[in-house]
């Protein structure tokens, strides 16, 4: 009787486990891949559809703050180059700002702190599931990419950094709606600090309404493109062509 | 009383419409995406198997729970991978989401839920509860008088999946898609946070989990053969001859205890 309950539990896990390893056959092939892959538009398509083109992520107060933000992905560039912006204190560091613009800019930090400012005490979500909440400053991208005379062509702002993966800077991008969001900043500043290198020193952007790594760190440029073709893999950020992850990272 | 009819008592085997096309069609769809989504989010609670309370949480918040790093053999896919995990657990999302909202809409036009699933004070007595547990470890899981109705506990589980677990699971999902927070910030004050609504997600996974078990293992004692035709064709066929059946059964009576307590 036990042998025969042990083996029918045997005979249920395995079945289970053939079922479960079954997905992974199902989802090579490339037709199963692109309707599961299709899951993201759906959502996108649905969350636009729920939500006003401005509707804000929540904010919150200063004593609902994690009491220590952690840090992810690169903690230091390291590159030749970073390290001597750092050394500087990033006095030598410039923002490029291109592509489809009518006038390209080049700013400092001094610059990005003459632009209006915009404080918010936002929750930054890993992909992984984790959430930790911060006060971030800086100016509203979508300011920078008026004051840069930013062409109707344009559709996505492609962002390109200092930190390097696989030998290439990590990038990431956003659509023009998240790009003119009020909450969409370029942050120099974490909990009234300057932002320390494992948050991204000198400047990162925050896209309040997606998933952490959309949070390009240690920015270098902005390019506003009319498609993502052509860039990297062509999928918009380093890990959507390395790795699969959602272009759109409001899920 | 509502116009559920009284299976008149005839001897032998009779056979008994019992599910509808649109539960059916529901529960096969829900079958496939309940599994795929529990095995693709313990892929995604291995990427951090810490669980909190409260809007924030990482590494060096407090967690109330430590997860086990679940085997390859029970997530999606086998081998990690966070990403691939997460693009089946979105997809099977939507389906799971709008199955459910279909099929409520679909039962309350056909009055399934207000006729075979309402939960009725008598159902909730005491005693008619404990009749109902002896019945179902004596493994008589159907009044033979009624056989089409749900007993009880039944009627309590489906209710608790349907109206109570699936509504949860998905509601907490949400709450974890910073968009969604932005689209509905009242989810987060349902749930006291990001974390906390994870933390719910998780639980109300594992009582999904449960029931499916149990669920299981009652077909198989209650008959798999049989309970599985009915829900593919609709049709379960009683075997035997019917015990009496009295004048006034109750919709709903412990399973199997009608008979019993007629003698009484």
């Amino acid at each position: 009787m036990i042998r025969r309950r042990g083996l029918i539990g045997a005979l249920a896990g395995g079945g289970a486990g053939l079922l479960l390893s079954g997905c992974d056959r199902v989802i090579a092939q490339p037709q199963v891949r692109d309707i599961i892959f299709k899951g993201e538009d759906m959502h996108r398509a649905l969350q636009r559809a729920l939500m006003n083109r401005d509707a804000l992520a929540p904010e919150f107060s200063a004593d609902q703050r994690s009491p220590y933000f952690r840090t992810n992905g690169t903690r230091d560039p390291g590159t030749a180059a970073y390290n001597a912006l750092r050394a500087g204190r990033f006095a030598d560091w410039r923002l490029q700002v291109d592509g489809l613009v009518a006038r390209p800019l080049t700013l400092s930090l001094s610059d990005l702190g003459q632009f209006p400012q915009r404080a918010q005490i936002t929750r930054h979500d890993c992909v992984e599931g984790w959430s930790a909440i911060g006060k971030w400053q800086g100016p509203r991208l979508g300011d920078v990419l008026k004051q840069a005379g930013v062409r109707d062509a344009a559709r996505y702002v492609v962002f390109t950094c200092a930190d390097l993966y696989g030998g290439a800077p990590y990038y990431e991008s956003v659509d023009m709606v998240d790009a003119f969001h009020p909450q969409t900043i370029l942050a120099w500043a974490l909990n009234d600090r300057f932002l320390d290198v494992g948050h991204g020193a000198p400047c990162r952007l925050r896209v309040e309404r997606h998933l952490g790594y959309k949070h390009a760190k240690y920015l270098m440029k902005v390019t506003a493109v009319d498609t993502l073709a052509g860039i990297g893999k062509g999928q918009g950020g380093y890990w959507e062509d390395n790795v699969d992850y959602d272009w759109y990272a409001g899920i | 009383m509502d116009a559920t009819p009284i299976t008149p008592p005839v001897a032998g085997p009779v056979t008994i419409r019992r599910h509808s096309l649109a539960t059916r069609l529901w529960h096969w769809v829900n079958a496939v995406a309940i599994f795929i989504l529990i095995g693709s989010g313990l892929g995604i609670s291995n990427a951090h198997p810490r669980l909190y309370w409260g809007r924030y949480g990482a590494n060096f918040d407090a967690a109330w729970a430590t997860l086990p790093r679940f085997p390859a053999w029970v997530t999606i896919p086998q081998n990690y991978n966070l990403a691939i995990s997460r693009r089946w657990h979105l997809f099977f999302a939507l389906v799971l989401a709008f199955g459910l909202l279909g099929y409520m809409i679909a039962s309350l036009i056909s009055r399934h839920f207000q006729r075979d699933l309402r939960l009725r004070a008598a159902d909730l007595s005491p005693a008619h509860l404990a009749a109902d547990v002896r019945a179902h470890l004596q493994f008589r899981f159907h009044d033979e008088a009624h056989p089409g109705a749900y007993n009880p506990l039944q009627k309590l589980s489906y209710a608790g999946v349907v109206f109570v677990a699936l509504p949860l699971v998905i509601l907490t999902g949400l709450a974890m898609s910073p968009g969604m927070d932005a689209a509905w910030p009242w989810l987060l004050d349902l749930f006291g946070g990001r974390q906390s609504a994870r933390s719910i997600h998780f639980i109300t996974m594992a009582a999904i989990t449960a029931f499916v078990v149990v669920h299981l293992v009652l077909v198989i004692l209650a008959g798999w053969r049989r309970e599985l035709w009915s829900m593919i064709s609709g049709r379960w066929r009683i075997e035997g001859t019917m015990a009496d059946a009295r004048a006034e059964v109750p919709t709903s009576t412990p399973a199997g205890a009608a008979a019993q307590e007629v003698g009484r």
